[in-house]
């Protein structure tokens, strides 16, 4: 009997592309307050691994359950937040760090309503907690690869998920904002209760937060994976706490 | 001058008023969808359309509304069967549809139909039906993008957010090619079919160089169209020139002048 749900199974799930088969036959479950981190070399299926995970794509074959419903049955996608990789974003897409966040709120549950004052708040507050607020007029594009990096994850957030899948956050961004960040998903994890899924190239990530021993390992991709029983007593609505290494208040 | 008093003119401009307004709402989101060549495809099946509609004896516009509309549909399904040639499926349908045309045409020559007014428009032949279809047509675009207008940027922005957050995605990749197969089939009468996708496009690549947030760029970008429209038309009515010409071109130079400005004005700011 496990401590918590599971939010995510796999059970016997392949993957292929035309011939090559990129996941052979995966038994994984991240469970509520897991933290899993997946590394692997190119092309070992870490991003088909997510994106079957998001609902992106299907498995060749086994089954995927999303908080305990069959993913095809699986309606509640606002509980699902999803960061892909930051080279998706087109750098000259005209749309202000606002529009962006805010869009993070569009789904099923706000077609044909516009987006009241309480969506707004909730907006202005993801902006805040991630310290982007002074940009949310600024073109998207004209951010840093850090700043751009929170924006995406603010629009994640901004629906409250349960659940956060990022694909390889931090790359291409600079030293500094890599170590906020993480610091920010370390402290998200520990004291709001959220779930999440992470691939990373950062070895020393791994080593410091979920430890030297992937708990499972599948093909070429290892999985890392930290449980926590903290208690998700955060009070602090402003998550840009977080964004702050100690002994660095900027 | 007095062709600016006459009925057939006036409807001309207030037909290109509208095409203007709606071009460059669709056009948008076709050129962030990276589907700047859509509009020709659409444009060229358009005719093919507009041509057996002659050939039938029955209305050419709304014959050449039909077939961009099959013609959107189709390039859906197409693009999903080459999955990684996507724009395959673009080249084979323009091609398609201007073969279908001019083989048409060739089999109408006793119909005596004028060719040219659809290549290249003309302003002396938008009807009072013509103008009523158009303006059917501004209608329901407008709704679309009101009714649809976050979920269309959460698509453009990250199709795969959209998918994550449950958004038809695929209803709504239709829907929008087919707003731009009706924008572009109403238009080919005044623009011809040969430059209408270019209402689709230059005011909103003006526009993404100036505009800052989505909604702004939208802004921009349906009034570079309506100045260049407006311009256009009455040049074109001044100096009796192909009135779809004289708006493109009168585009393109609003285009490069903002091009300029832009750069001048960030020399300027580095010489501070």
């Amino acid at each position: 009997m496990d401590c918590h749900d599971a939010v995510v199974s796999l059970e016997r799930v392949s993957f292929s592309y035309g011939e090559t088969r990129v996941i052979d036959r995966l038994d994984f479950r991240v469970l509520e307050r897991d933290f899993v981190g997946l590394t692997g070399p190119n092309g070992a299926g870490k991003t088909t691994l997510l994106k079957m995970m998001a609902g992106l794509l299907r498995p060749t074959s086994g089954d995927i359950r999303l908080f305990g419903q069959p993913v095809r049955d699986f309606r509640d996608w606002h509980r699902i937040g999803y960061v892909p990789q930051r080279s998706a974003l087109n750098p000259l897409f005209p749309a202000t760090v606002r529009e962006v966040v805010e869009s993070g709120l569009f789904g099923r549950r706000t077609m044909f309503r516009r987006l009241g004052a309480e969506d707004r708040k909730k907006c202005l507050d993801a902006l805040e907690a991630f310290g982007i607020a002074d940009l949310a007029g600024r073109r998207i594009g004209e951010l840093s690869g850090g700043q751009q990096q929170r924006v995406l994850l603010a629009r994640s957030m901004v629906s409250r998920p349960d659940l956060l899948i990022l694909d390889e956050p931090t790359t291409g961004i600079d030293a500094d904002s890599q170590e906020a960040f993480f610091h920010m998903v370390r402290h998200l994890h520990e004291k709001h209760r959220i779930t999440f899924v992470m691939v990373t190239h950062d070895a020393e990530l791994v080593r410091a937060y979920l430890g030297d021993a992937p708990v499972h390992e599948s093909g070429r991709l290892k999985f890392y994976v930290r449980h926590t029983h903290e208690a998700d007593d955060c009070a602090e609505a402003d998550w840009s706490h977080t964004a702050r290494p100690a002994g660095n208040p900027a | 001058m007095d062709i600016f008093y006459l009925d057939i003119f006036q409807r001309a401009l207030l037909g290109g008023l509208l095409i203007g307004l709606m071009a460059p709402l669709v056009g948008q989101f076709i050129v962030l969808r990276r589907l700047s060549l859509l509009g020709d495809t659409l444009a060229h099946t358009s005719v093919a359309g507009v041509a057996l509609g002659f050939l039938a004896g029955l209305y050419p516009l709304g014959f050449g509304l039909a077939f961009a509309v099959l013609a959107a549909l189709a390039i859906e399904v197409l693009r999903r069967q080459f999955r990684s040639y996507a724009e395959l499926s673009i080249a084979v349908m323009t091609a398609g549809g201007m073969a279908l045309a001019s083989v048409l045409f060739t089999l109408g020559r006793g119909f005596n139909m004028n060719v040219n007014e659809y290549l290249f428009g003309s302003i002396l032949t938008l009807s009072r039906r013509d103008l009523w279809l158009v303006a059917g047509v501004t209608l329901a675009v407008l709704l679309f993008v009101a009714l649809f207008r976050k979920e269309l940027f959460l698509l453009t922005l990250d199709e795969d957010a959209a998918r994550v957050a449950g958004l038809p995605t695929r209803a709504l990749n239709v829907a929008l090619s087919v707003m731009a197969a009706l924008v572009v089939s109403v238009a080919i009468k005044i623009v011809g079919a040969l430059l209408v996708s270019a209402l689709m496009t230059i005011p909103v690549a003006a526009s993404l160089s100036v505009g800052r947030g989505f909604r702004r760029t939208m802004a921009v970008a349906v009034l570079y169209s309506e100045g260049g429209v407006l311009t256009g038309l009455v040049l074109s009515g001044f100096w009796n020139l192909a009135p779809g010409g004289t708006v493109v071109l009168t585009l393109i130079v609003m285009l490069m002048a903002t091009l300029l400005a832009k750069k001048l004005h960030g020399r300027f700011l580095a010489n501070r």
